[in-house]
């Protein structure tokens, strides 16, 4: 039987980010793109997040997974020739960051000024009475951030 | 291959830019555990695992016009066959150099970068992009510590001037020029040395001037060159072999 794009797609919903487990690969945007051939096999082109993600093997291997669970003939590629922004969180997935206690990176039309960190709001209590820790936190994507208005440290999940 | 005519000069460009990568990401790591403050630590390590997962993709498109893979090339050459400036390979000995070397090298990679968004190298163009994004995160790392240190106290001033002092000449040796030059540049490939040099120049300036810390003279004849031909400080080939330690160990493991 023919297998379709969004059958993959359904499949590697499946499949989270190690670090961050309330979100998808497809949810991260990390898929670049799907493709399936006349005799069904699957290419499925990824991309890293960070450059220097130590996740990125992790996620290839349990993609690869998924697929052979399927029984498919498959390719799993890493690329860069699309590279990743956080623009392609997808709405789902910054709602699942927002619930994990991670702001979501905001989205943005021209690169934005790196005085945006200074304003994130709050993922607990929305206030955007908060300032930038450090640009450095625990992954490499995310900065640390305190909110003087419920007095809690948070985590963003920085725009790139 | 409409770049087949370049290889050497893209080549070349390449190694300048993954060694650089290799060799400072390095020396930010010698930070874990010991950084003067948490978020410190944390970020000193967070720009080296940046660095090296760069150099790594900076590697591949070696590999891919030609070169050996990525672990070979990283693990088993040694000092004279490294490309990178010599301002990398210094020991951070002290924390304010660690900064001031951080602060002068990542503006120049940040605009290595922004001029290689524009190159007619297609895949360079696109990592490019993806690496300003990450790389802006270390120059707003460094423009913070560089205005706290630098307008701070007597001895913060007095520490970071003489860093400043020691790292400038090693500092103007990123932008030694290749031998491919102006290959490079009517190739459209890089738009050259001299040109980002000026562009950096205004940067750190401009920084500069926002705290109470004196430039130096940036006149090129004060640079230590030599780094990108393979002429390096006592202090790379010892890096080189802590680095490369757990690989030479069993070089065919798999991990």
């Amino acid at each position: 039987m023919k297998i379709t794009k969004d059958q993959v797609f359904k499949w590697l919903e499946c499949v989270k980010d190690p670090e961050i487990p309330v979100i998808s690969l497809v949810d991260l945007g990390v898929i670049n793109r799907i493709e399936i051939d006349r005799n069904n096999k699957v290419t499925v082109e990824m991309t890293p997040t960070f450059a220097g993600c130590p996740a990125t093997n992790y996620m290839k291997q349990e993609v690869e997974q998924v697929l052979s669970e399927k029984q498919l003939t498959f390719e799993v590629l890493v690329s860069y020739e699309s590279p990743w922004s956080s623009n392609r969180i997808t709405e789902k997935g910054r709602q699942a960051l927002k619930q994990f206690g991670l702001a979501p990176p905001p989205k943005y039309q021209v690169i934005p000024d790196l005085e945006i960190l200074d304003k994130v709001n709050c993922p607990y209590c929305d206030s955007s009475n908060t300032e930038l820790k450090s640009p450095f936190g625990p992954t490499l994507c995310r900065s640390l951030h305190y909110c003087s208005n419920c007095q809690q440290a948070f985590e963003q999940f920085k725009p790139l | 291959m409409g770049h087949r005519q370049n290889n050497t000069a893209l080549k070349e460009l390449l190694y300048r830019i993954a060694d650089d990568l290799l060799i400072l990401g390095h020396r930010n790591s010698e930070w874990t555990g010991i950084g003067p403050l948490l978020e410190e630590d944390i970020a000193f390590s967070s720009m080296a695992q940046d660095k090296i997962g760069q150099s790594l993709v900076v590697y591949q498109l070696l590999q891919e016009l030609g070169e050996a893979d990525p672990d070979t090339v990283a693990f088993t050459r040694n000092a004279q066959q490294f490309h990178n400036c010599q301002l990398v390979e210094l020991p951070g000995t002290d924390y304010e150099f660690s900064l001031v070397r951080h602060f002068l090298y990542d503006h120049s990679l940040l605009d290595r970068f922004r001029q290689l968004t524009g190159s007619g190298y297609q895949p360079l163009a696109a990592i490019a992009k993806k690496f300003m994004g990450e790389l802006r995160y270390h120059v707003l790392h460094a423009d913070t510590f560089i205005k706290k240190l630098g307008t701070a106290t007597d001895e913060s001033k007095s520490r970071m001037q003489k860093a400043l002092n020691h790292a400038i000449p090693f500092a103007l040796g990123i932008f030694e020029k290749s031998p491919f030059e102006q290959e490079l540049i009517t190739g459209n490939i890089f738009v050259g040395e001299a040109h980002l040099f000026e562009i950096w120049q205004q940067e750190i300036s401009k920084i500069v001037s926002d705290t109470d810390l004196e430039l130096p003279d940036l006149d090129f004849s004060r640079a230590k060159t030599g780094g990108r031909t393979g002429k390096h400080t006592e202090h790379l080939q010892p890096l080189l072999e802590e680095m490369s330690e757990v690989f030479k160990l069993d070089p065919g493991a798999e991990w």
